[in-house]
Parts: structure tokens; C-alpha cells; sequence
């Protein structure tokens, strides 16, 4: 297990140097002046620009800014922006919106995901199994884009001026956290689709396995050959998608923030490339890849512990 | 013993008589399937006495394992329907009795060993924890007298080191000894029949003779019935009592062992002895039956070896042959047994 | 007439059993999904689409590029019998916009399928076939494109490149720079597993050079999973290009996209829903007729997960 571990962290290494670095450079490739982006018709005091240059290492080479700014990371410092904030004040409360709406996801993804895929697994070829194989194909289809104003009408709006029933708050967070529902809900949209049918063939190979045949030939009962048998080797891939896609759903969360106005890190990054706060972009994105290397590492180790093969390897 | 109170579903040891323990009684599998219906087993019928090993012999495609798992209650219905036949368990058919009913069978009074225990071992538990979970589940006993009984079951298949080995992974063992585990997990309830389905094809060679011994040795010491299915004549012989040879679905010769080594009744018997490597025919062409196994969706007329058989005639091409009854013992399935027992061709 | 003549002659049964022509994955998959009502619903809605994007002026009485056609007084009108999806805040038809909307979203779809299947498909080929350090770079490049959050990394590239030449091929470019590494890592994996296949091996003994062995032998045989892959990316695509064009950094006015109509309805969204709900809804229907085509064709060439 523990070399497994430290092979594990050393693959990460290079990938998250090598997508930082991408990052890094797509975004100082941004054509223009960040200066004068920055003073707008206003002229930038030549002076000033000069001090500026030197303090953001402006005029050195690409790849020796990148080593600045890789040490810099190290110390927990992400920069300054231009008007002298510490990049990771901007951060702050912005990264918690953005991870309460992917863990909102990710909770209401799980239980439905599991919960219908289990259904159709069970009821194979029924017609509960073919509902539930179109609702994937629906969820699949619908983009965030539609799914979210749709929701916002019908739960914010509709259902609140014939019903009376203001549960679903569908802009900003002051509601905590049933703001997040509706939100969560048009994020974890496709993920849904994918983990149910994840769960629907994972569940149906563990019960064609020889050892669920194994399990019946002993005698167990099928509650017991269901729950302990093959629900447990068929949750090994699920724990994976799921750690997986928190990455996924953190930095897709930019269209549901936009949508529902929740003051998360998408909504910022968004502003920042408009703004050409690089310091700031660069920072976002390289907390989220870090956040996803990391999820897919930790997924990596969660599946050594679930499956006892990794994990004498 | 048994403890009554947890074995309310068993049926009565009693009342046996002369009766067999286990009879298969013209039994018919089939398999809906893409490409149509597939009648894996046409009218199988066998029957096993308390202690006795009878050896189901036949090349894969046969029906040999699927009536196995049919006796199993293993079959998955759908695609798998049973039809027509009987399986009759102390005298009761199982294919009538309740899901409940037949589970409390399973493993407790007939159990199977399969083929592949890597794949037929659950992967993500403990090998202790599979063979104690017979006793904790069928016999409500706790978890640590659950284990101490595996521990007790894995020295009793020569696993060494048991008591050190009882929380390793099946992944952590070598073929045989995985085998063992399967064997210990099946042989766990005392049970009276035990299924053994190709225990040793996916062994190596100087394992196979050991599991087998095993086998046999577990069965003489409990007076188990055994149900040994192989396409091997090669280890059948010192082991089983009575063979059973099946050949596209149906049973084509019956007889004790001894009988058919020294002169088989069926030619598709004859073909499989004579291509049985032998040391004392060192040097010559080894005998191999020629043609393919049939195509159990294009089933040949007439008796199904036809296509392959020196023996045929014309009327074997239009004509299923009957089981022939040979003497109280044996019988063929074969117009021609006579000529069969006699070598004469043609 | 003796026996052994008989058995000489090749038996009949068997015969006919190896007789039947062997089904290969192609002609079993064409079986399948001429028998798929999915794959039949799927591909007359993504035809008609595909028509509707080439001729829209078939479907829209109006020309939805020509503002003459607005009128402000209209703005956020309703439904009518002439403006059947009503007026935008510009008072332009709702139904017009749409049908020429179509275009864009199919163009970037398969121009962006086509980009990524056949770069990815490439590279795979090659880090599958050539392995060594060959396979060790290509796969460790595109781990570092695949640890990029798909839609963050168009927004940044969209923000560099996009900025001067905004349009469909900037969008085109942002969404293949990041899709490709997925492609790359499935045709590299189906091309391990046929090179060790044996009739690859017997190729390479009977003196086949290199070449020949990757296009006559190996990418039949390890094409199926990428076209199933492909097939799922033309939907993920288009919905890709509407939520940029959302966020503004995709196609820009006076070019019309579903994205883009949405943005545009959004701020009077809900006292006029109308010019979002319809562009939405065909956004919908287009993905779902490509999601449908691509789980189809999933179902019809990989028959493991049946």
C-alpha cells in the first residue's frame, strides 16, 4: 500500500507542473498590455509601468515567471493583483460557495444516481428499467443552460406564485443551504444520468459475476447475495466516478453560478478574464487543477482500500 | 450435529431405502438466446446413492454442467427454462419447491465446487470470512466461533499455516490452494451431495492429482455423494463409481466405471478412451475423434454423433437412438452398442 | 460400402454449421442499429437538424440576419400566428433566430468531432503502436490537457485567441485543444490490446512493414470504440458551444447562436420567456438527437455492455 501511495503522488507531480504550466502560458500569451487593459484610455505613467514590470517580473522570460510563480505557490502566495490585493483574499468565501454547490451536487448525484441505477440493475429489461434508461437519455440531452432557467421558472417562479411554496431560493446564497439545492440540482444534471447508468452496468456485471453464482450455490439469501456479495464489488467503480467528478463539477460550475448569481469562483474567474486580472485567472485555475489532481488521487487511494488487489499489489 | 432448530427446511434424512439420495429424471434445459432457442439438455437422467462418485463425462456444450446447476437451483431463468424433468432430493422434487426452500438446500445438503476459484472466490473478502459466513448464516453462530470452524476446515483441506492465512485475500494464493478454500467452503455444512464441476481443468498438472485425492478422501471420510463433471476419462477413474457420458445434450452411455474402461458400449466413448495418451502405446498416433462438437442450435438428425461416428449407418442419420438397456448397470445410446462392445465396424 | 469412406467425406452437419458466413462486428453492429429504434428516432432528428442548419431559409419564412425584419414595437411580444415563438427584446422573431441558430451549433459540433477524433485518433495510434518513449510522451501530454476542467480551459483559450477572431473557428479550437486527449487515450488502449491480437503477430512474421500493419490490420480492428466515443462528443460539443456562447466568449452578435439567444433573453427572462425557452429547447432536442445516435451506435459495437 505505501508504495502504491508514493508511486501515486510522484505521477501527480508532472501533470500538476505540466497543467499549471499550460495555464500559465496561455494565459501571459493574452495578447495586449495588462497595464494599459488595466488604465484604459488613461496613460500609464512610464514610470510607474516601469516599477510595475519589475514587480511582477513582466519583463523576464515566460518560463522564469513560471518558476517565480511555481516557488510563490509553495508559500501559499498566489500573487498580488494589479490594485495591490493578495490574490488569495479574492479567494476567500468565494472557493466555499463554489464547493458547497459541488458537494450539494455531488450528495444529490449520489443518491439519485445510485438509487435509480440500482432500480434499473434489479429490474432489468422491465419497463422501470427502460423508464429509468430514457430519464438518463433526457438528463443526458438537457445542458445546464436550459435545465437551470427552466428550474428557476418553474421552482423560483411558478410554483411559488400558484402554490405559495417558497422553498427553492434560485439566486444568491442568503438562504444557505437550500440555496444550493435547486442549483446543485441543475449541476449534478448530467452526472446523474452518467452515475445511474454507471451504477446499472456495474451492478448488472458484479451479478453475472462467478462469484454471486458462488454466493447463491452457498445458500445465502438473495437479500444477502444483493447487499453484501455484489453491491460491494460494484461500488468500487462508483466510488471512483463520483471522487472523480468533484473535480468536474467544481470547475464546470462557472454556467450555474452565472444563472443562480451565487458569488462562487467560476463567477469570479469569469470577471478576472475580462478584467485580464492574469494573477488572479492563473490562480483560479491552478487551485481548481490542483483540486482535481487531488480528487483523482485521493479516488486512487479510495480504491486501493475497496478493493484488496490494489492493494497487496 | 445439525442443530433442528436452524434446520427447519432440510428435508428428513430418513425414509431412504433403496431409493437413490439425488435423481435426474428426463430432465430438458433450454436457453432463449439472440440467435434462437438453444436445448442445452434433451431428457437427462441419472441417478446417486449415498457415498457414491459418479463421474459426468463429456466434451463442453454437452449439458454436463448445465444439469449441474440445475440440480444447483444456479440457473439464471430467464434466459435458462426448465421445461420437463424431474429432480428428485430424498424423494422430493426440488424444481417444486419454494426459492426459500431450495436456498436452505443449497450448501447446506448439496453443494458445488466450481471450476475457477479465482473468479468463484468473492475478491474484496477475506477467504476466512467466506468459508465462516456458511456458519454464521446457516448456523447463527458468532463471528469467532465462525472463524475458528474455517480455521479448523482449512487444516482439514491442508491449507498450511492456517490460522495465519485465514484473513488473506483470495488473490494472495496459489491456484490450488484456492481450490482448497472452494473445497473447504463447500464440504463447511457436512452436506450429502457435493457437485465437484471441473475441480481441477484450470490447475497445473502435478496440482490436479493432489486436489483430487483430496476429493476423494473428503468423500470416503463423510460417506458424501459426489457428482465429479469433467471432460478428463484420465481422472475419473480411480475416483468415481459409475460414469455418465453426455454428448449434445443427452446422457449416451451409463455404466460402472470399470465396464467402460474395459470395453465401452458407446463409439463416442471409444473415440474418447482411445485418445487418451497411454504409456504402453508410446510412439503411435494418438486417436482423436474427428469432426467438431455440434452446433446445439443446428442440432444434427438422428442421434447427434452421426456426423462423427464409424459406426453409422443410414438409419442413425434419421433415427434418435433409445438408451439401450445393455445389463441392470449399463446402457447406450447407441442402435449399434453390440458391434460397439464387440470393436466390430461396420 | 465401408465405413471409413464415409467418415473420409467431410461431415454434413458440420459443414453446414461452418457454412454460415461468420457475422464480423461490422455487419452484427448494421444489423443492430437498423433494429434500434433509438438509433432510427435519433438519426431522422439529427438529419432534418443537419438539413435545417444547411437550408434555413427552407423552415423560416424570414431571414433572421436581416434586421429590417425587427421591429422594437414588438419586443417581448408573445406568440402569434406569424411570430409562432414570439419577439426577442429586440423585437426580432424568435422563430427565425432559432431555425438559423441551427447552424452554427452543428457546424461546431462536427467540425470539433472531427478535429479531436482524427488528432486524438492519430497520436493514439501511434502512442498505442510505437509504446516506448513514443507512447510515454504522447500519454503524459495529454494527461496534462485531460487535468484541465474542460469548460475553464475553453474560457481561457477563448479569452486569448478568441478576443480579435471571435466565431465559430475559435470556438472549434478551444473545444478541441481539450477533447482530443480522451480520444487519444481510448485508441491507444484499443490498439494495445489488437496488437497482441494473433493476427497482428502472424502479420508482422509474414514480413508486413509497420505501415501496413497499423492501417491494414490494427485500426480496423481498434476503430469501434473511438466511433463510439466520436458519436458521443457531437452532443457534448454542441452543448459546450452554447453554454461559452452564454458566458459571452463564444460566437458573437451579429452571428446567431442558441447560447448567445439565451444570454441575450436573460435578463427579462421571467416576465418573457419565450425567445430563452425556445432556443433552449431546440439546444435540447439537437443533443438529445446526438446522444441518441451515439448511445446506439455504444449499444451496437460494444457488445459487452448489452
Amino acid at each position: 500500500m505505501g508504495r502504491y501511495v508514493v508511486r501515486r503522488l510522484l505521477q501527480a507531480i508532472p501533470v500538476l507542473l505540466g497543467t499549471t504550466f499550460l495555464i500559465f502560458a496561455i494565459v501571459y500569451a493574452l495578447p495586449g498590455d495588462p497595464l494599459q487593459a488595466l488604465a484604459g484610455d488613461r496613460r500609464v505613467d512610464p514610470v510607474f509601468a516601469a516599477t510595475m514590470r519589475e514587480m511582477f517580473h513582466l519583463n523576464d522570460p515566460l518560463i522564469v515567471r513560471y518558476g517565480y510563480y511555481i516557488r510563490d505557490i509553495f508559500t501559499g502566495d498566489f500573487g498580488m493583483t494589479f490594485r495591490g490585493l493578495p490574490v488569495s483574499t479574492i479567494f476567500e468565501g468565494k472557493f466555499q460557495v463554489t464547493l458547497n454547490l459541488a458537494l450539494m451536487a455531488l450528495i444529490i448525484e449520489a443518491v439519485v444516481g445510485i438509487g435509480l441505477g440500482l432500480i434499473a440493475a434489479l429490474r432489468r429489461g422491465r419497463w422501470s428499467d427502460t423508464g429509468i434508461l430514457a430519464i438518463t437519455l433526457i438528463l443526458v440531452s438537457i445542458p445546464t443552460l436550459v435545465s437551470g432557467f427552466v428550474l428557476q421558472l418553474v421552482l423560483g417562479v411558478q410554483l411559488k406564485t400558484s402554490t405559495g411554496i417558497d422553498f427553492f431560493p434560485v439566486a444568491g446564497i442568503a438562504e444557505g443551504w437550500r440555496s444550493y439545492l435547486i442549483p446543485g440540482a441543475v449541476l449534478a444534471g448530467t452526472s446523474i444520468a452518467y452515475l445511474t447508468r454507471l451504477t446499472r452496468t456495474s451492478l448488472m456485471e458484479t451479478l453475472r459475476a462467478d462469484y454471486v453464482r458462488t454466493a447463491i450455490a452457498k445458500g445465502m439469501p438473495r437479500r444477502r447475495v444483493l447487499g453484501r456479495h455484489a453491491l460491494r464489488n460494484s461500488l468500487i467503480p462508483l466510488v471512483t466516478y463520483l471522487g472523480a467528478d468533484l473535480g468536474t463539477l467544481m470547475g464546470g460550475a462557472v454556467i450555474t453560478e452565472t444563472i443562480f448569481n451565487l458569488p462562487g469562483i467560476g463567477q469570479q474567474l469569469f470577471q478576472s478574464v475580462y478584467l485580464r486580472e492574469n494573477s488572479v485567472v492563473v490562480g483560479i485555475v491552478t487551485v481548481l487543477v490542483l483540486i482535481y489532481v487531488l480528487a483523482n488521487l485521493i479516488v486512487d487511494l479510495l480504491y486501493a482500500v475497496l478493493d484488496p488487489r490494489i492493494r497487496y499489489e | 450435529m445439525k442443530n433442528p432448530s436452524v434446520d427447519t427446511h432440510l428435508l428428513p434424512a430418513d425414509n431412504l431405502g433403496t431409493a437413490p439420495l439425488l435423481a435426474v429424471d428426463n430432465l430438458h434445459v433450454e436457453f432463449k438466446t439472440r440467435q434462437g432457442l438453444v436445448r442445452a439438455v434433451n431428457g437427462v437422467s441419472y441417478a446417486l446413492h449415498a457415498g457414491e462418485t459418479l463421474a459426468v463425462l463429456g466434451e463442453s456444450g454437452s449439458g454436463k454442467s448445465v444439469t449441474a446447476q440445475a440440480i444447483m437451483g444456479i440457473l439464471d431463468m430467464p434466459p435458462a427454462n426448465i421445461p420437463k424433468g424431474e429432480i428428485r432430493f430424498r424423494g422430493t422434487d426440488l424444481l417444486k419447491l419454494s426459492d426459500n426452500a431450495r436456498s436452505q438446500i443449497r450448501g447446506q445438503q448439496i453443494a458445488m465446487v466450481f471450476q475457477d476459484a479465482l473468479s468463484a472466490l468473492n475478491p474484496v473478502f477475506t477467504v476466512g470470512w467466506q468459508i465462516a459466513e456458511m456458519f454464521r448464516v446457516h448456523r447463527g453462530m458468532s463471528k469467532k466461533a465462525a472463524y475458528a470452524k474455517a480455521i479448523e476446515l482449512m487444516d482439514r483441506v491442508r491449507i498450511p499455516a492456517a490460522r495465519q492465512r485465514v484473513n488473506d485475500y483470495p488473490h494472495q494464493f496459489s491456484g490450488g490452494m484456492r481450490q482448497r478454500i472452494m473445497i473447504a467452503m463447500s464440504i463447511a455444512l457436512d452436506p450429502e451431495v457435493l457437485i465437484a464441476d471441473e475441480p481441477t481443468t484450470a490447475l497445473d498438472v502435478t496440482v490436479q492429482a493432489q486436489i483430487m485425492e483430496l476429493l476423494a478422501e473428503l468423500q470416503r471420510d463423510s460417506n458424501m455423494a459426489m457428482i465429479l463433471i469433467t471432460h478428463d476419462l484420465g481422472v475419473v477413474a480411480d475416483v468415481a463409481d459409475k460414469i455418465a457420458v453426455m454428448y449434445g445434450g443427452r446422457i449416451v452411455e451409463n455404466a460402472p466405471v470399470h465396464d467402460v474402461y474395459k470395453n465401452p458400449a458407446h463409439p463416442y466413448t471409444k473415440g474418447l478412451l482411445e485418445s487418451i495418451p497411454r504409456v504402453d502405446l508410446k510412439g503411435q498416433e494418438l486417436y482423436a475423434i474427428k469432426g467438431l462438437p455440434p452446433n446445439l442450435l443446428d442440432m444434427p438428425t438422428g442421434c447427434a454423433f452421426h456426423p462423427r461416428c464409424p459406426y453409422r449407418q443410414d438409419d442413425c442419420v434419421t433415427d434418435v437412438p433409445p438408451l439401450h438397456e445393455i445389463s441392470g448397470t449399463r446402457s447406450s445410446a447407441c442402435h449399434y452398442w453390440r458391434e460397439v462392445l464387440d470393436g466390430v465396424q461396420g | 460400402m465401408s465405413n471409413s469412406t464415409i467418415t473420409a467425406s467431410p461431415p454434413k452437419h458440420a459443414k453446414s454449421g461452418k457454412g454460415k458466413k461468420p457475422a464480423s462486428l461490422w455487419s452484427d453492429a448494421w444489423y443492430d442499429l437498423r433494429h434500434s429504434k433509438v438509433f432510427l428516432f435519433g438519426a431522422a432528428l439529427a438529419l432534418l437538424l443537419v438539413i435545417v442548419a444547411a437550408f434555413p431559409s427552407l423552415f423560416s419564412p424570414l431571414d433572421a440576419f436581416d434586421k429590417s425584419t425587427c421591429d422594437l414595437a414588438r419586443a417581448r411580444d408573445g406568440l402569434d400566428a406569424t411570430h409562432w415563438f414570439g419577439s426577442d427584446n429586440l423585437g426580432c422573431d424568435t422563430y427565425s433566430r432559432v431555425i438559423y441558430g441551427a447552424r452554427v451549433s452543428i457546424i461546431v459540433g462536427i467540425v470539433a468531432t472531427l478535429v479531436t477524433s482524427l488528432v486524438g485518433g492519430f497520436l493514439g495510434l501511434l502512442a498505442g503502436f510505437y509504446g516506448r518513449w513514443t507512447d510515454v510522451l504522447l500519454s503524459r501530454v495529454a494527461e496534462i490537457f485531460f487535468a484541465i476542467p474542460s469548460i475553464l480551459g475553453a474560457l481561457l483559450i477563448l479569452a486569448v485567441v478568441g478576443r480579435d477572431n471571435a466565431g465559430i473557428g475559435s470556438v472549434v479550437l478551444a473545444l478541441s485543444v481539450l477533447a482530443w486527449p480522451l480520444v487519444l487515450r481510448i485508441m491507444r488502449a484499443a490498439v494495445i490490446t489488437t496488437k497482441s491480437q494473433d493476427f497482428v503477430l502472424a502479420a508482422r512474421a509474414l514480413g508486413a512493414g509497420p505501415i501496413r500493419i497499423m492501417i491494414r490490420h490494427i485500426l480496423p480492428n481498434a476503430l469501434a470504440p473511438v466511433i463510439v466515443v466520436t458519436t458521443m462528443n457531437l452532443g457534448v460539443f454542441i452543448a459546450a458551444e452554447a453554454g461559452l456562447s452564454f458566458l459571452g466568449v463564444g460566437i458573437q452578435s451579429p452571428d446567431i447562436s442558441w447560447g448567445l439567444m439565451i444570454a441575450d433573453a436573460r435578463n427579462r427572462f421571467l416576465e418573457a420567456p419565450a425567445p430563452l425557452l425556445f432556443p433552449a429547447l431546440f439546444l435540447s432536442i439537437t443533443v438529445l438527437a446526438f446522444v441518441m445516435l451515439g448511445d446506439a451506435v455504444r449499444d451496437a459495437l460494444d457488445p459487452k455492455l448489452r
